[in-house]
């Protein structure tokens, strides 16, 4: 397979971290990364942790240094955005966001171009609630810039912080605000936190965590309104019970960016849909959080929103668009990420359902240090611990050799 | 190719050993340690680059012999 360039678009981490194993599957080809944003390629987990309380500055975001950049020798399009692609012509269309509303080319600054190898990796973006879009002190946490904006919330020092939804950027944003000593109500509407993905006795143990800490944790309640005249004031609840709030951070979960992608050819749901080797169509790969593909070491179709997932698809998907079908190996990772509140370090592999077979393999629930097993079908599938990242580390690697259930009970490290 | 792990720059962001666990290990508390001595195994180079580059602390560093 000789492939003459590859256009990455999405220049965050997937994107980024595709580009580099290009280069280090000496690929010489031309490279070209086009992005929306104007910062840098930059890292997102710091952004509801490090740099959100202030301890990290945005010179700890950047995804690669200056000198590896102009290593990789891409061409770097920041501030670009793709509109379009055409899967029988190959054209994909752009638009620079500076000239946008100019009538230069292509009617409004756009520009079209043939693409030999074509990944996307273009994410996701926030959710948001409606009716509260025009409101002030209403936000959302997906990029630097969002980041900046709470943070300068937080400093102004608000009254009481609300936090909508429960999940782990939710509970991330409640730890920042509490750790900063300010008043935060966080609002669920499942019966415990993230009891879908952990079930109800581990959504117990993560609720626990904020009471202990300060948090006013309202849980299966949803948001009826979010109100107020310019800035947000209140903020009004399917129980009929209203809390003032000045600051409202939203963390309702994310929609893939592929509205660029409609009639382009590429099949869309939920995501680009790949085969289990990520190719979404031949010359084309996807990448990260808007990618959904067969993994088929569990047997199921995945769209995966973790770090690991965009590091290591990235670098898998960039590869592929390097090899002809009969090499390509399928992309068959155990899912894995982490997540920072207070002092635990939350952490978490393979696929947890609530049905499944649980055992606490270390440590106790009531100290919130310790790691629980998963089985499904007299294996083991999954692994969750509180401040214990050895024995998620070590239990991850027994998914990944396709260890049973009960010798993963009997296992000691 | 040669590695080298800082441990007083490493503060335990997890991303080395689980991106490559065939390099690191950890302790208890989720700070670093080299699996190997020195010399990469020529089919971990790879692995080596990518924990490279995904360090936020800056703590690995490769170096050709
Ligand atoms: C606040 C926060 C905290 C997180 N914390 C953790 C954590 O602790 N642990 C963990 O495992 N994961 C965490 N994540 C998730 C992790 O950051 C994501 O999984 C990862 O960023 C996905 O990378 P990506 O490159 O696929 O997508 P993204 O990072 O979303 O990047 C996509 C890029 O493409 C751009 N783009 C979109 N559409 C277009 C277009 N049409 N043209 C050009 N460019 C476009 C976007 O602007 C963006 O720059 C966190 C995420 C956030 C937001
Ligand atoms: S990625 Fe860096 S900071 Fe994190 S554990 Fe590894 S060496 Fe330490």
């Amino acid at each position: 397979m000789t492939r003459r360039s590859v256009t990455i678009v999405g220049a965050s981490l997937a994107g980024i971290r595709a580009a580099e194993a290009l280069r280090r599957q000496d690929f010489d080809g031309s490279i070209t990364l086009i992005g929306d944003e104007l910062h840098a390629p930059y890292d997102r987990p710091p952004l509801s942790k490090q740099f959100l309380a202030g301890d990290w500055g945005e010179d700890r975001l950047a995804l690669t240094q200056p000198d590896k950049l102009d290593d990789l020798d891409l061409e770097l399009r920041l501030g670009v955005r793709a509109t379009s692609f055409d899967l029988a012509s190959r054209r994909l269309g752009i638009v620079d966001l500076d000239d946008q509303g100019c009538s230069g080319r292509g009617g409004r600054g756009g520009e079209e171009f043939v693409v030999d190898g074509l990944l996307i990796a273009t994410g996701a973006r926030c959710r948001t609630l409606r009716g509260s879009e025009g409101l002030d002190g209403v936000f959302v946490l997906r990029s630097l810039d969002d980041s900046l904006a709470i943070r300068a919330a937080f400093d102004a020092g608000p009254t009481r912080v609300v936090v909508v939804g429960a999940g782990f950027i939710g509970a991330e944003v409640a730890a920042t605000a509490r750790t900063q000593g300010l008043e935060v109500t966080m609002i669920e509407s499942l019966p415990q936190p993230l009891s879908r993905v952990l079930g109800d006795e581990m959504g117990a143990v993560c609720a626990e965590l904020h009471r202990e800490h300060g948090v006013d944790l309202r849980t299966g309640v949803g948001v009826e309104a979010i109100e107020g005249e310019d800035r947000v004031e209140r903020v009004r609840l399917s129980d009929g019970s209203v809390i003032e709030a000045d600051v409202v951070v939203v963390g309702i979960g994310v929609v893939p960016n592929t509205e660029w992608l409609e009639g382009s050819g590429l099949r869309i749901d939920n995501g680009v849909v790949c085969d289990a080797t990520c190719l979404a169509a031949p010359g084309v790969t996807a990448a990260g959080d808007v990618a959904r593909w067969p993994n088929q070491r569990f047997g199921e179709v995945m769209r995966v929103e973790h770090w690991d997932n965009a590091v290591s698809q990235g670098a898998h998907a960039a590869g592929r668009l390097l090899v002809g079908d009969d090499e390509a190996e399928p992309f068959v990772p155990v899912p894995w990420f982490w997540s920072d509140q207070y002092d635990r370090k939350i952490q978490m592999a393979g696929r947890i359902g609530p049905d499944d077979e649980m055992h606490v393999a270390t440590g106790s629930l009531a100290e919130r240090r310790f790691a629980a097993i998963y089985g499904r079908a007299g294996r083991l599938v999954g692994v969750l611990g509180f401040n214990r990242p050895r024995h998620v580390m070590r239990y991850r690697m027994l998914i990944e050799s396709g260890t049973s259930f009960s010798d993963a009970v009997a296992a000691e490290f | 190719m040669r590695i080298n792990l800082d441990s007083d720059a490493c503060q335990g962001h997890n991303r080395c050993y689980m991106l490559a666990p065939e390099l690191f290990d950890t302790d208890d508390e989720g700070y670093a340690i080299l699996r190997i001595d020195g010399e990469i195994p020529k089919d971990l180079e790879e692995k080596a680059m990518l924990a490279v580059d995904n360090c936020p602390e800056f703590a690995i560093e490769v170096a050709d012999d």
